[in-house]
């Protein structure tokens, strides 16, 4: 819907944009090198060199079936799950590659969190469950679970709606507040990154400014990658956007200048709704 | 269509707004059906309920805690019990779901998770359906020729005769219901950094947890009604015996001998036998399902 928005409002003007902070050169969390992605024998990724800003946003967008979501699965390992998938190339976090031999992928699913697009609250625990499932299903337990859940759940302004009934079941909240247990269910684990891949796009608009607002917010902490479909939203959170095109980056800027002089005429042509 | 002469009425494409011929059709036919739904339901109940009620009638009159703490008397003597049947069938159903349960459940989370497409698991189901559709007598015959003959009649040969009749049944209600846990709880878990077996275990086979033990239920009650395959195997014992190495009574084994001999009493003992058994079945049931909704 918002989509349609911005198509509508912006027939051939770029989006006017009020990034949220200022892109300031920081350092590089992670950075893709050569990344290929397969699905058996088609190629959804043919080749992605892409840094990620350490403690900033980066907002993917591009059609559908270009390869998003498939980028932000190979950043923590999440590719090689689906049967005959796999990946080549390198993906470092912190400059050590997340593929070399002998790298577990479950130590990097620690540090690289990520939330899916559908809300997947695990349906056989409660609320204060979910947020404990990525420690207690890890055999941690943690000092002081009551606070641990309170400060995950306060993180994602989900504390006060919830605290009363912390003991329901984690599925018998509102898609919104789904979203917000799952992205504190990450967060407990204190990851390094957080891949969101279009959270926002099953919740409806007052449920979706509230977790923009969240982002917002946790960016200054985490190192964020979200993908998106509403070029808005990527304004609107985002430091850096990175366009992606059938399987290949086509551009990768500061979100103000991206949104405002996109230097590859296929970018301007998808930001003003040309297609897409 | 839109010829530029066409006339401005409403298109005849509009529905009408009262009932027509169709319309009635069509409430004839919704009731139709409905009606022929629940005549079938009805039909599907009541041999369910006439079997209850034929067993509870008849035996009913012979039921008392006598019958259910005393061995056989010898026929043609009033009185005597199902002692011996009745801990008989415990022990043979606990010692097959022993071997059964944790061998059909391992082999369906292996078919549904972990060998899901490989050529090995397309054979192991190919024989777990097969092995679904063997007789029993045939499966009793089997482990005639493969224990007993070499052992002896015993409980163990029961047992083993029963978990086998069991195994197709738990495979593949356990594999069906964790293909049902969608795969968004797999990523869930594992996308926590939650290693493969942990998520297999917490997660997928705790969500189909209430499904699966609704199967291994149905296999359990099946098995404990099995007679055929008990016959060459445990064999029957008139005296109670709890020893797996022994040959042991049984509860449908004691309905069978009972109701097929010439005495007017040991009918009346097996009406009372089948009500016991059927009861013995409900409670398993019950039970297993107040267990699984306390932990679900
Ligand atoms: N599970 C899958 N199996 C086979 N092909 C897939 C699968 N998931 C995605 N693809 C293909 O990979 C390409 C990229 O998909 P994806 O990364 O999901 O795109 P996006 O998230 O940008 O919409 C598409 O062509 C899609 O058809
Ligand atoms: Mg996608």
């Amino acid at each position: 819907m918002s989509m349609m928005m911005a198509q509508s409002k912006s027939e051939s003007q770029p989006i006017p944009v009020t990034p949220p902070r200022a892109a300031v050169a920081p350092g590089i969390k992670m950075e893709a090198k050569g990344l290929k992605a397969w699905f058996g024998k088609s190629q959804a990724l043919k080749g992605i060199d892409l840094p990620l800003a350490e403690n900033q946003v980066t907002a993917i967008i591009g059609p559908s079936g270009c390869g998003k979501s498939t980028f932000v699965r190979c950043l923590n390992r999440m590719h090689e799950v689906v049967p005959g998938a796999h990946a080549t190339g390198t993906v470092t976090l912190d400059g050590a590659d997340i593929y070399g031999a002998g790298t577990d992928p479950v130590l990097v699913r620690r540090r690289v969190g990520m939330v899916f697009q559908k809300p997947n609250p695990f349906p056989t625990m409660s609320i204060r469950e979910n947020v404990l499932a990525g420690l207690r299903l890890n055999g941690r337990r943690p000092a002081d679970a009551a606070a641990l859940v309170e400060t995950s759940l306060r993180q994602v302004a989900l504390w006060d709606e919830v605290k009363d009934r912390l003991d329901r079941a984690g599925t018998s909240l509102s898609g919104g507040q789904q979203q917000r247990l799952c992205i504190a269910r990450a967060l407990a684990l204190e990851p390094e990154v957080l891949l969101m891949d279009e959270p926002c796009s099953a919740l409806d608009p007052i449920a979706t400014a509230r977790i923009e607002e969240l982002i917002h917010e946790i960016g200054q902490r985490y190192t964020i990658v979200i993908v998106t479909h509403n070029m808005q939203q990527a304004a609107r959170v985002s430091h850096y956007t990175a366009f992606f095109y059938m399987g290949e980056l086509i551009e990768h800027a500061p979100t103000d200048r991206m949104f405002t002089q996109p230097s590859n005429p296929k970018t301007e042509d998808y930001i003003t709704g040309r297609f897409g | 269509m839109s010829a530029p002469e066409a006339p401005p009425v409403a298109p005849s494409s509009a529905l009408p707004r009262q009932a027509t011929g169709v319309d009635r059709r069509r409430a004839f036919v919704d009731k139709l059906a409905r009606g022929a739904c629940v005549a079938a339901t009805v039909l599907a109940i009541v041999p369910l309920v006439a079997v209850l009620i034929y067993v509870a009638a008849k035996g009913i009159g012979s039921l008392s805690l006598d019958f259910l703490t005393n061995t056989p008397a010898p026929m043609g003597e009033v009185g005597g019990g199902i002692k011996n049947a009745i801990i008989g069938t415990l022990l043979l159903v606990g010692i097959a779901s022993l071997i059964g349960i944790p061998i059909g459940v391992i082999t369906g989370i292996y078919l549904a998770e972990l060998g899901r497409y490989s050529k090995f698991a397309q054979a192991v189901r190919f024989s777990a359906d097969i092995l679904g559709g063997v007789p029993s007598i045939v499966i009793g015959v089997f482990v005639y020729t493969a224990i007993v003959l070499h052992w002896g009649y015993s409980a163990m040969a029961g047992s083993v005769s029963l978990a086998i009749i069991m195994l197709p049944t738990v495979i593949r209600t356990t594999e069906e219901m964790l293909k049902l846990v969608p795969d968004a709880l797999r990523e869930a878990a594992l996308a926590l950094g939650v290693p493969r077996w942990k998520a297999i275990s917490s997660i997928v086979v705790r969500t189909a947890l209430p499904g699966i033990a609704t199967g291994v239920m149905l296999a359990v009650a099946r098995i404990a009604g099995e007679t055929a395959p008990l016959l060459f195997t445990a064999f029957g014992n008139d005296a109670v015996s709890t020893s797996l190495t022994k040959p042991i009574g049984s509860l449908p084994q004691m309905i069978f001998t009972h109701s097929t001999s010439a005495d007017a009493e040991w009918h009346r003992q097996a009406a009372a036998g089948a009500l016991v058994l059927v009861i013995l079945i409900l409670v398993l049931n019950i039970g297993a399902r107040v267990f699984i909704r306390r932990r679900g």
